[in-house]
Parts: structure tokens; C-alpha cells; sequence
């Protein structure tokens, strides 16, 4: 047994480059905090880092885990198995035993757990090192904190184990408890002391991490939901209104508390229907407005959508994706929102739909969707979920004083306007904000009804043609415009996979195993999800089988929902899914058994 | 998972490529709108519909009020009366059934330059719209929102609507309408409601009266306006009307339009009811709630580019 304080010599330094830590406790342990601290220390160390955490769905309580992927290299995906796990309590040591690598470090709390109540099968199979976490925490900090203050501690216990930059942590703690009462950080230092200088010398080996090869680079460090919004912000929308649910709910609240910083606003409104008609309503103001929901928020939203479409306003609709139907899996991961996405609503209406593959790309495609939903006067659906929403990660700084955008409405008079001008020459509808003035007197209206080129209604089945292959075409000529998707891998080989959203990572790490493995395994990533980009059909080509990876049910026709919707653009047999429903972010692995086990 | 080519930021003028923009012109060198300048479409409506007197009456407001086209914006959800902005020459919206006051929250409080109006039908307010309207009246967004309530759904042909009398025979009732109907005026007073009027489109006069009372009120202005449907429910106002040997009872000048529970209890005044304001009070708008809060945190930042602002942020998370 490990932990007996035998009088053994400083256990052995090893050199590594990556490192997954798995927290698992309950979730009002302030889990979270330890992975945020370790994530933006990773980011202040040029280091790449990914995070997975999962909350449970109940108010308060109920198990939680926080998982960190710190490497000097690329980090793709939030990794398979873990190194080493911290387990709070004897449940959580349970339940998360398994996701440790075979030889990895268990480090769990001694007043939750005996020692010798540990199966001697474990203590073959991994390295066990108990520490009376709960004491030693109320013993560094005081009698009151029993629960309080053992992530800090446990923080100091990560920070020796791993060899991490002592003051850049410090300096961390310092920044974030600095508040009206300076007590709060002098306990938390207390803490995090007691936990770093706690003698781990029953600990059988510790890290050094590798320099990180993102030398001089500034890295941000934020959730997926929070890039997502600061996007937004950055793209000029200064309007939105959306309604609580999760896991929406911190863009709402994020937006809220910055928007008046810039003269904008953000209404909490009385449900889902009201806030996707207020966002409309400024964005016919003349500004593209947001709004956005998860799961069954978004159902509510399309009858709006499908005016919005219909009337040919730009708006912003994020759908941050969670388990369904109806209230589902409201803390899971799912991609089954795809179909209402692009299809959802009466009639025929075309609309945009772009997925977001990683907490910087949310950042990024905020400001695209903008732009697509203005140049293309069309609401534009960011789909993204809620493995991303949560997750953390470090990114390259952005420079915002390039990409911030002014797009204030331009009140100046114009002679004429007529927004659905079926002679315009891009065939694109351009709307004027109400409050230009219009010289010739004639005013447009915009409507849920067929209308004419000003927005009068019609009963002309002729121009009801024209109009509908006005909202096609327009979006076929962005189709048009899209960049060919680039394969990821040599361009021909046995198995190409497909990825969309958050899958992208774990694809490409799927494609680095199994080429190491010596399989010609290439894949490509679909960013534009509706109207899908061009020349998917010549990458295809290149191998025997296509493999779409998306996490969602197989369905009727045994492919998920990208999978049924790239072969009604290609319906060639050889596209296939791979799917899974199980509210979990991919395993690399498991991509890589599946699609070799489907390609034999 | 890299930067993405992002298009170039312009104005979003400079996204509007098939527009000429002209000179501006001085408010003082521009006359009045003739009736013939605001109207736009001929209205849909049966002849001798109550409708047509708002949208007169509508016309009259705005040439009284010397209102520029482009400073009125009409909005309406769906419904005989909520046609209404394809007959004003103005930028106009016509929303979704039951949801025109949110559409017209997002429109004054990211404009508010704009004078909002806001009509619609008794179905369209009461029944599909019965959140909205509680939540915008509570929430005091400045906008004037007129009811042209007519007792029954009109536009898909006579079925029961949320202020039917009890009795009253449609498509859906055969029987006669056993349902409560909703009292507008209390409804609109215990939502929240800064300035409740009613009136009645046989009296010309009396709505113009409300409309510009209406109209200057600082906060979300509501009429319930009583219009017939001559096609489903022929009379249903005579009460009201005295040519039809009806009487038109105005609220008496003694009544406090500040005191609610006054208010509320003249609201129980045996049909055909009292016509007038029942309620008026200041309270702080939604769009002047929102403004200082923005006028608070913009001046913590003052001097600052908005990518300065974002800056700050952003270096708090590195």
C-alpha cells in the first residue's frame, strides 16, 4: 500500500508533454474552480489545454466531474482516459475509477474513504495515494470551511504533484478572491500552502511538463458560451433577448451584463416566443440582433423563424444543443438539434446553420454568422452544444482592435426602395432601418405573408414562385462562395470520417491514432452545415468509405442527421454513421474501433 | 478551430448596394402629410367595418401631429384589424398572430427615435398574445398599443373570441358562449399598464382624443377601441351608439386616472360601459430603465474604443 509513510526517498521526476486530470466530487465543491484555475494557468504557460466537465441537473448537489487536458502540443480533444484522478468521496472514487488509465494515479480523500477498504484488485491496476484532504483543509483555513476550501488545497496538492508555476497560481488566486473582504484571499492562499507543501512523499512519481511550444503566444482562456457571446460583441450586435434554459443561459447572462457597456441591451423576456420576436424587432430596427435557447426554447422559436425568413431578416439564433426530445437530457451532449436547425418550421425556408467546433471557433463564428445574416439579409442558426458551451480552453488572443465592427444602422434618405427587388443584380433583399427616409414616398412593409417587391402582400401564385426562388438562391449563391472544406490527412486513403460541431476534435485525434496505427484514415470537417459548402462530392472520391461522426440517434434510415442530409446532396451508398447517444463527448478510441469495424 | 476569413466590416449602408442615397431635408422645410401621402394599399376590410374609422382617425393623427413617414413605425400581428400597416404609407411590420408587442419592444427599445404604434385585434391581444401583453404592459415599454376589439374572430369567420359575451352565438359556440370574457381594461390595469383608455370607432372625435393622449403618454399607452365586425357580429356596439339608441358615457371629469382601484372598479360599469382614460401614472419606462443602466456602465468606460472595452475583458482571462 502506497500510502504508508514509508521512509522511502523523493519519488522519481518524470518529463512529460500532456496530462488529462480528472476532479471528481459534488458540485457544490467548487470542482469547477480547481479545472478553471489549472485551464488558465495552462494558458498563461503557452500551453494548449482542453476541459470537460459535466454538472448534474439538479439545483444543488449530485455528482460533478471537471476533467483537464493540459499538453505542450495540440490538444484536440478532451482525452480518452485519465492519468490521474482526484476523487472526493468514496462515490466519486467508484464511479470514475474506470476512466483512469491502466498505472495511473488515484489520489483520493482518507476522511471519505478507508484504505483498506480498497479492493486489491484496484491496487494492482493503479497507484493509490490517500490524503485526509477534508482535515488537512480545515486545519490550514480554520474549523468552519469542513467543505470549503479542499479544492484550493487539492489545487496546491496538483500544483506540487505536477511541478506548476507556483507564482503564476498565486497570482491566479489572488486575482480571482480579491474582493470587499481581503480575508478570502489570505484563506485561500492558507489553502492552497497547506495542500503544496503537504509532503507527498508517498507519492510515487511526480511531473514536470514539457515547455510549451505556444512560446510568446498571449492565450485567452474562456467557455465555449462566453467566446461565443464576447463574438457577438466583437461582430457589432448590440440588441438580444432570449429566455432562461439550460445550457443558453450564461450567454444571456453575459450579454446582459456587457451590452450597456456599449450602448446595447439585452431583454429577459416572457418566454421563448416573445425574445425571438424582440430580436427581430431590432433587427428590423436595422441592427442584427441575437437570440438564442437550447432544446425545447428552440422549438418554440420557429414559427419566428420561419417570418424571419419569410421577410428576409437578418437575425442571429444560437442553439446551444443538448440531449432531446422535449426536456431530454438538459446537461448532456447531443447533436440532434441538426434537422430543426435547418429545416425546422413550416413551408419551405431556407436558412443558414453553422456549426462551432471549438471554444475559439465559437468566438470567430459569432462574427461570421453576423456577417452572413447582413450580406445575405437571413437569420443564421449557430448551432453548438453543450459540451462546448462548458468546456474551457486556451486561445490565441484575438486582435480585437482589427476585427470589432461598427454596423450601426445608416439612416441616410435614399430616392427609392424596394427591399425584395426580384431585377437586384446579387438577387439579395436589402432592407432599409425604419427611419430613412424614402424620396419617392413609397414605404416598404415586412411581412409573414407572399408579397410583392415592396412587401405588399399577394395572392400571385407567379410571384410566390419568384419570391421562393428568391430565398433559394440567394443562399445557393452563399453556398457558392463557401471555401471548399480542407481534408485533414492525405486526400485519398480507405476511410474518409466527416465531422460537424465538437466533433471535429476528437475525428482528428481518431485520424492520428489510427494513421499511427497504419490505416489510411483522412477526415474533413463541415463547418457550413445548411446549404452544405461545395466539392464534398470530389473529396469523397477519394476513398472506399465515408464515415459521417455525429452524435446523434441513426434513426430510421441507420444515419444521423449530417449523414441523411449529405446524401440528399450525394446519395451514394458508401456514406454511412457513425452515431451514439450516450450524452458523452466522443472517446478517440471508440471513433477509430467503430470505423475500422465498419470498413472491414 | 483558426480564424476564419471574416467579411470586411462596413456600415450596413455599404451593404446596401441598391440604394441611392439623396440630400437630407430640414424638418422645417417639410409640410404636414396629406391623407393621400400616408395611405398606402386599399384596405381589405367589409364595408362598414369599424376599422376604417381608426385608420382615418390614424391619418388625422399624424397630419396633426406633423409626423414625418419615416418616423412612424406600424406594427400588427395577425387579423382583420392587424392588416392595418399595409394601409399606412409608413415603414410598416406585420408580424406573427399574438406576438406584434414583442416584435415592437425589440423595435423602441433599440429605436428610440421611432414613435411605435402598435394594432391589432381582441384575439390577437387577449388570447394568442395574453403573455405579451401582460409582460409589456408590467414592464411599461414605450409604445401605443390600440385594440380594435370586435368580440369575435373575424378573419377566419366567426369563432369565439376572449371578449365574446356570454351567449353570444358562433361557429364554436352554437350554443351560445359560456366562457368569461376578459374585461381589457382591468386586464391592462392589473397587468401594469401606465394609461388604459377606451373608446369606440362611432365616435370619431373621442378617438382621436384617446390616440393623442395616447400618443404623448411616456410609457406602454393602451386603448381598447370597440369596432364591428358588421360581417359576424353586427351590433354588438349599439349599446354604445347613440344613433343606434345606444349611450355614450364618458368617465366623469371628478374620476382620479391615477387612483387604480378606482379605476379598476369603473371598469365594472354595467355594457355598454364608461369611455374615456381610466387610467394614467408615471412610472419609469422600460426604455429609460435600460438607458441608465447604459448611462451607468458607459461611464466607467468613457473614452474608451468598443474594442477597448472588449480588451479589458479579455486581458481579466488570460
Amino acid at each position: 500500500m502506497s500510502t504508508a509513510a514509508s521512509p522511502q526517498s523523493s519519488p522519481k521526476i518524470s518529463k512529460i508533454s500532456e496530462a488529462v486530470i480528472r476532479i471528481a466530487g459534488n458540485s457544490q465543491d467548487g470542482i469547477q474552480a480547481i479545472g478553471g484555475f489549472l485551464a488558465r494557468l495552462a494558458g498563461r504557460s503557452e500551453q494548449e489545454v482542453m476541459t470537460f466537465m459535466t454538472i448534474p441537473s439538479t439545483i444543488s448537489g449530485g455528482p460533478s466531474i471537471f476533467q483537464v487536458r493540459i499538453g505542450s502540443g495540440e490538444v484536440l480533444s478532451a482525452g480518452d482516459e485519465a492519468d490521474m484522478l482526484l476523487a472526493f468521496y468514496d462515490h466519486s472514487y467508484k464511479a470514475h475509477l474506470g476512466s483512469l488509465k491502466k498505472g495511473g494515479i488515484v489520489i483520493y480523500d482518507s476522511d471519505h474513504m478507508k484504505a483498506e477498504d480498497i479492493p486489491a484488485e484496484n491496487l494492482t491496476q493503479y497507484r493509490h495515494v490517500g490524503v485526509a484532504i477534508s482535515s488537512l483543509t480545515v486545519e490550514a483555513i480554520g474549523g468552519t470551511g469542513r467543505d470549503k476550501g479542499k479544492n484550493v488545497f487539492s489545487l496546491g496538492l496538483l500544483a506540487k504533484m505536477f511541478d506548476l508555476n507556483v507564482t503564476k497560481l498565486t497570482r491566479l488566486l489572488t486575482e480571482r478572491f480579491t474582493g470587499k473582504d481581503p480575508k478570502v484571499a489570505e484563506t485561500a492562499l492558507n489553502a492552497f500552502n497547506a495542500g503544496y507543501n503537504y509532503q507527498l512523499a508517498s507519492a510515487p512519481e511526480l511531473f514536470q511538463f514539457n515547455p510549451g511550444e505556444n512560446v510568446g503566444l498571449s492565450q485567452v482562456v474562456m467557455s465555449g458560451n462566453e467566446a461565443l457571446a464576447y463574438g457577438l460583441i466583437a461582430a457589432g450586435v448590440r440588441f438580444g433577448a432570449g429566455y432562461p434554459i439550460t445550457p443558453w443561459t450564461d450567454i444571456m447572462e453575459l450579454l446582459r451584463r456587457e451590452l450597456p457597456k456599449y450602448g446595447g441591451s439585452f431583454q429577459q423576456c416572457e418566454d421563448e416566443i416573445a425574445s425571438i420576436s424582440m430580436a427581430i424587432g431590432a433587427s428590423w430596427g436595422g441592427r442584427v440582433a441575437v437570440t438564442g435557447s437550447s432544446g425545447p426554447g428552440i422549438s418554440l422559436k420557429t414559427e419566428a423563424l420561419g417570418w424571419a425568413v419569410m421577410a428576409e431578416m437578418p437575425l442571429i439564433v444560437v442553439d446551444v444543443q443538448r440531449g432531446g426530445p422535449s426536456t431530454g437530457m438538459p446537461t448532456s451532449i447531443e447533436q440532434s438539434d441538426l434537422n430543426i436547425a435547418c429545416f425546422g418550421g413550416h413551408g419551405d425556408s431556407p436558412r443558414v446553420v453553422i456549426g462551432t467546433s471549438s471554444v475559439e471557433d465559437c468566438f470567430y463564428t459569432a462574427i461570421e454568422a453576423v456577417n452572413i445574416a447582413r450580406k445575405y439579409s437571413t437569420p443564421v442558426v449557430i448551432l453548438t452544444d453543450q459540451g462546448i458551451a462548458t468546456r474551457i480552453e486556451a486561445f490565441k488572443e484575438p486582435d480585437l482592435q482589427k476585427i470589432v465592427q461598427d454596423i450601426s444602422p445608416d439612416l441616410t434618405p435614399v430616392t427609392d426602395h424596394k427591399p425584395y427587388d426580384l431585377s437586384a443584380p446579387d438577387g439579395i433583399t436589402r432592407h432599409l432601418a425604419p427611419g430613412t427616409r424614402i424620396a419617392s414616398g413609397k414605404y416598404p412593409v415586412v411581412t409573414g405573408l407572399e408579397h410583392d417587391e415592396l412587401g405588399h402582400p399577394t395572392g400571385s401564385a407567379k410571384l410566390h414562385v419568384q419570391m421562393v426562388a428568391k430565398r433559394r438562391n440567394k443562399l445557393k449563391k452563399l453556398a457558392s462562395e463557401l471555401p471548399v472544406p480542407t481534408v485533414y490527412g492525405p486526400a485519398e486513403g480507405q476511410i474518409l470520417l466527416v465531422s460537424w460541431g465538437s466533433s471535429q476534435g476528437p475525428v482528428q485525434e481518431a485520424v492520428k491514432l489510427a494513421r499511427a496505427a497504419g490505416h489510411a484514415v483522412s477526415s474533413v470537417h463541415i463547418k457550413y452545415v445548411n446549404p452544405l459548402p461545395p466539392g464534398l462530392e470530389n473529396i469523397f472520391a477519394g476513398f472506399s468509405h465515408v464515415f459521417v461522426v455525429e452524435l446523434n440517434d441513426e434513426g430510421f434510415a441507420g444515419i444521423g442527421q449530417m449523414g441523411a442530409l449529405i446524401r440528399t446532396y450525394i446519395p451514394d451508398a458508401k456514406i454511412r454513421g457513425i452515431t451514439k447517444t450516450d450524452g458523452l463527448t466522443w472517446k478517440v478510441k471508440d471513433i477509430v474501433d467503430r470505423a475500422l469495424q465498419m470498413a472491414k | 478551430m483558426s480564424e476564419v476569413a471574416i467579411l470586411n466590416p462596413t456600415t450596413s449602408r455599404g451593404l446596401n448596394t441598391n440604394t441611392t442615397p439623396v440630400a437630407p431635408l430640414l424638418d422645417a422645410d417639410r409640410k404636414p402629410l396629406t391623407k393621400k401621402e400616408v395611405s398606402a394599399d386599399h384596405p381589405t376590410w367589409c364595408p362598414g367595418c369599424g376599422d376604417f374609422a381608426v385608420l382615418a382617425l390614424y391619418f388625422k393623427l399624424i397630419e396633426r401631429r406633423k409626423l414625418h413617414h419615416e418616423k412612424i413605425t406600424t406594427v400588427a400581428g395577425i387579423g382583420c384589424s392587424s392588416r392595418f400597416p399595409y394601409f399606412v404609407q409608413a415603414h410598416g411590420a406585420h408580424y406573427i398572430h399574438g406576438r406584434a408587442l414583442p416584435f415592437a419592444s425589440g423595435v423602441s427599445l433599440s429605436r428610440p427615435d421611432l414613435q411605435v404604434c402598435v394594432f391589432g385585434g381582441d384575439g390577437d391581444a387577449f388570447s394568442i398574445g395574453g403573455n405579451h401583453f401582460t409582460h409589456t404592459a408590467r414592464k411599461n415599454v414605450r409604445l401605443t398599443y390600440v385594440v380594435m376589439d370586435n368580440s369575435v374572430y373575424g378573419l377566419t369567420k366567426n369563432q369565439t373570441s376572449p371578449t365574446s359575451p356570454i351567449g353570444f352565438k358562433s361557429k364554436t359556440d352554437i350554443w351560445g358562449s359560456k366562457d368569461r370574457p376578459i374585461n381589457p381594461i382591468k386586464q391592462a390595469i392589473s397587468a401594469g399598464a401606465t394609461f388604459v383608455a377606451r373608446t369606440t370607432a362611432t365616435n370619431p372625435n373621442h378617438v382621436l382624443a384617446m390616440m393623442e393622449a395616447a400618443m404623448d403618454h411616456d410609457g406602454f399607452s393602451f386603448i381598447q377601441c370597440l369596432s364591428e365586425c358588421v360581417e359576424f357580429y353586427p351590433g354588438a356596439f349599439d349599446a354604445a351608439t347613440p344613433r343606434k339608441g345606444g349611450v355614450f358615457n364618458e368617465i366623469s371629469k371628478e374620476h382620479d386616472v391615477t387612483d387604480e382601484y378606482a379605476a379598476y372598479k369603473l371598469a365594472d360599469t354595467a355594457w355598454p360601459g364608461l369611455f374615456g382614460v381610466y387610467y394614467k401614472t408615471e412610472r419609469p419606462t422600460k426604455n429609460a430603465n435600460e438607458q441608465s443602466i447604459i448611462t451607468d456602465l458607459q461611464g466607467k468606460s468613457a473614452g474608451l474604443e468598443p474594442w477597448q472595452i472588449l480588451k479589458k475583458n479579455f486581458d481579466r482571462m488570460k
